[in-house]
């Protein structure tokens, strides 16, 4: 059988408060009820083998997740179903959308288009996506995040591709291209860069949901 | 989701425990049912989703078509400074909605130290704590657990305690709460027909009278209520509901596998246990329901781990046939199969084989004293050859890992009985110098040692503790008897069983102090990040409470117990026997083999026997 099997699938809802620890081990659980086990590893201390391409952080929503998954046994199941069949064995808010044999590597996924609500309980929307626009215009925003060696300065605007503010109910709506990997832009960096540096602009609370995932050259990734 | 709950769940740890939402939640239509009922387990999400009891009652009350039964834990220090700040009040997980304006609030209570959990939960739900506060039929506030089986600390909070099994008894109660809320009863009427159920006990309903000394003097009932509640078991455990389809949280709780219970009660008698003698008679499931049940709810939940629960694994009559039934569906699926409450003294090479073909995990007995005569004193049937005879198979067998526990301050225990635990540690470690497989891979041996808690219903309960000063003397004298390297010794902290005793032997006078420590910040005091020994000492004092009074006095023979009015089945005449034998260092059979007349039997259903082969 293909051992190259992937899923998309969505995490809403009560869900996103689900950790990517914790994810795996539902995931993992969810293939036993569907009764599709996951293949392990070889080793001291096997553990069920699957990917998920880019974890997702606590409190984040997707409607377009990546998983790669290995299945015990020697028979492909049948694809077309599975995500009916995954999706009936998940807790509320994952739902599988797409099961398939993948080709391309991990790596080539490099854009992800985010929708965000930027939630203002006092200030005039209007006129915050108006300042919000003027400050996501300049060249260079840099601000101050933990890297690998410690804090550091990093300027997310190259990590920005586009984006773009339209007031609404007490809130202001973000749609937006991040860079994904290399270098990967968290959307919550958007309401940390007004935190930082402007922070009569920083919303009261934000959230955001990745939307879809594309390659280098803005092709959808599957 | 409630937009202020959205904003918070960002910033405490493990915001999952705190959602619903997950695998075989049971969700209902709220405006189908007639009852809405918070089922709340007062300590935090890991440790109620891990508790069998939430699991069993959770689905047979959601069996009832009018009840929606959701579940609510306490928050975690973090959250709850959250849900403070935002004004949000204590929601059920399935709805998300506000536990105050639900029909009915039943609290499963399992260990004195959630009592001021409890209160919390009521408070941060917008309900007066006491029942004389609430004057209305709803919401009712109830509980049940192993803490109604010495209710009078918790009398003045409860409109009603459910005593002993609840898969029957909880469901007569919803749907006599039912009759009385379609019929618009009061709460007076509705709890004077409630305590006509057997396993009901309304406190309100007794009145309680004391002696100049402080003891009890006369439990008197009113309004037809009982002279004493009998405890409610169900007879056949095959016939009981058993949840095969639990929740399965998306979070890691404590205990994140398959429990399948394989009997109730135990057939030990050991004299300081509590559980010992409040779950009797012994009953047994068959190991093809429990080979149905456990294959069922490994596929309803595609755990990856069952376990085999009981007071006494090893006293399963049928567990070889068990374990070939589990084994042979869980070994080619790589589950694992573990089995704790193990006894030293029949454990099994051949077992122990089984097990380790899947997985091994350390050995662990429950020794309790340090030489035989406690051990015979206290009825605790192990022998030292028992315990180094299972050793020398484990060591050959490959393990390396032994915990050894051991309760201080049991009845008649003397320094020679302390020095004999660190004898049996080195002998231990002779042993396994003697018959080990691997040397290099070295050995752990863990002594653990709490103070000992004399528990209503258990012989023991005329027991008074050891004093603090002289549980540490003690613990010393075992520390400094202890050289060897691979020998490591923990020591329980006695302030917290200190607590725990007055809260076990406490009467309704106790009340007023578990209120005090709650309204100076008390809850979650099981977690020594909460515990807090200064608060409840100060409360005691504050409210005339006298320490000494409940956890250091000797009670005498005929004294009424303010749970005497509470019948667990096993006769007072039955503990006091057996507290006399452990000063004549004299033991009592397994019941299996000679049965003790203890009285559990006569709660069985006509046509059912005590340990029913």
């Amino acid at each position: 059988m293909s051992d190259k099997l992937r899923l998309r699938f969505e995490k809403t809802g009560r869900a996103v408060y689900i950790s990517h620890l914790d994810l795996m081990h539902t995931l993992q659980r969810a293939f036993n009820r569907a009764g599709l086990p996951l293949k392990y590893s070889e080793g001291f201390n096997p553990h069920p083998l699957i990917a998920i391409a880019l974890p997702l952080s606590v409190g984040m929503a997707s409607l377009c997740e990546i998983m790669d998954f290995k299945l015990k046994g020697e028979e492909t199941p049948d694809l077309a179903a599975l995500p009916e069949r995954l999706t009936a064995a998940m807790p509320e808010g994952i739902a599988v959308t797409e099961a398939y044999a993948f080709t391309r590597k991990a790596a080539e996924l490099k854009w992800l288009a985010v929708r965000g609500v930027l939630e203002y309980d006092e200030r005039d929307p209007a006129e915050m996506a108006e300042e919000l626009r003027a400050f996501y215009a300049q060249d260079a925003i840099v601000i101050t995040k933990k890297t690998k060696r410690g804090m550091g300065e990093t300027d997310i605007r190259p990590g920005i591709r586009e984006i773009t503010f339209t007031p609404g109910e007490k809130a202001v709506d973000i749609t937006t291209i991040l860079s994904a990997q290399e270098p990967t832009i968290n959307p919550e960096l958007l309401a940390e860069a007004l935190r930082q540096l402007r922070p009569e602009l920083a919303p009261d609370f934000a959230k955001f949901t990745r939307i879809e995932t594309y390659d280098a050259d803005m092709k959808i990734y599957r | 989701m409630d937009k202020r709950l959205e904003r918070i769940l960002p910033r405490v740890q493990k915001p999952a425990r705190y959602t619903g939402g997950e695998y075989n939640q049971i969700l209902k239509n709220k405006d189908e049912v007639d009852i809405r009922l918070a089922f709340c387990f007062p300590d935090t999400y890991e440790i109620g989703m891990s508790n069998l009891g939430m699991s069993i009652l959770y689905e047979t009350m959601n069996s009832l078509p009018f009840v929606w039964c959701e579940r609510v834990f306490a928050p975690w220090g973090d959250m709850y400074a959250e849900m403070k700040k935002a004004g949000i009040p204590l929601y059920a997980l399935e709805s998300g909605d506000a536990v105050g304006d639900f029909d009915s609030l039943a609290f499963s209570i399992g260990y004195e130290m959630a009592y001021t959990t409890v209160l919390d939960m009521l408070d941060m739900a917008g309900i007066p704590l006491r029942t004389a506060d609430r004057p209305g039929l709803l919401p009712l506030v109830w509980a049940g657990g192993t803490a109604a089986v010495n209710a009078e600390p918790m009398a003045p909070f409860m409109d009603l305690f459910v005593v002993g099994e609840g898969e029957e008894l909880d469901n007569e109660v919803l749907t006599l709460l039912r009759e009385a809320k379609l019929g618009g009863w009061s709460k007076h009427e509705f709890l004077t027909k409630a305590a006509q159920i057997q396993g009901v006990y309304v406190p309100s309903l007794y009145d309680v009278s004391y002696h100049d000394d402080g003891t009890v003097a006369a439990v008197t009932p009113r309004d037809g209520a009982p002279a004493r509640v009998t405890k409610r078991i169900v007879s056949d455990l095959d016939a009981a509901p058993y949840p095969t389809r639990p929740i399965v949280p998306s979070t890691e709780v404590v205990h994140d596998r398959v429990s399948l219970e394989l009997f109730r009660g135990c057939p030990r008698g050991c004299r300081f246990c509590q559980a010992g003698h409040v779950y009797r008679p012994l009953r047994a499931k068959k190991p093809e329901t429990l080979i149905r049940q456990g294959i069922e709810s490994l596929e309803n939940t595609g755990h990856e781990d069952v376990t085999l629960l009981s007071l006494s694994t090893s006293d399963y009559r049928q567990l070889p046939a068990l374990c070939d039934g589990l084994l042979e569906y869980c070994e080619p699926r790589s589950i694992g199969l573990s089995l704790p409450s193990l006894r030293a003294d029949n454990f099994s090479m051949e077992i122990m084989e089984r097990l380790q073909k899947v997985r091994k995990s350390g050995l662990t007995f429950a020794v309790e004293g340090g030489s035989q005569r406690l051990r015979d004193a206290v009825n605790k049937n192990v022998t030292e050859e028992d315990v180094l005879h299972t050793c020398s198979i484990a060591f050959a067998g490959g393990w390396n890992t032994v915990k050894l526990y051991y309760m201080l301050g049991l009845p008649t225990e003397t320094d020679e009985d302390i020095l004999g635990i660190a004898e049996m540690a080195n002998q231990i470690l002779h042993c396994w110098r003697v018959n080990a497989k691997n040397k290099n891979r070295g050995v752990k041996i863990t002594i653990s040692t709490s103070c000992f808690i004399p528990k209503p219903h258990s012989p023991f309960q005329w027991e008074a503790q050891i004093p603090l000063p002289e549980y540490l003397r003690r613990v010393n004298l075992l520390r400094s008897a202890i050289t060897a390297k691979n020998v490591t010794y923990n020591w329980h902290d006695a302030e917290t069983s200190l607590i725990e005793a007055v809260l076990s032997k406490g009467d309704r006078r106790v009340a007023d102090a578990i209120e005090e420590v709650w309204r100076q910040g008390g809850r979650l005091d099981a977690w020594t990040d909460y515990f807090s020994f200064r608060r409840w000492m100060d409360a005691f004092e504050n409210c005339g409470v006298d320490v000494d009074f409940y956890a250091h006095r000797e009670a005498g023979r005929d004294e009424i117990m303010p749970w005497d009015h509470i019948d667990v089945g096993v006769r007072k005449a039955h503990l006091w026997s057996e507290r006399e034998k452990c000063y004549r260092s004299e033991l009592s059979p397994d019941c299996r083999h000679q049965c003790a007349a203890c009285g559990a039997a006569k709660l069985l259903e006509r046509g059912f026997t005590c340990d029913e082969r």
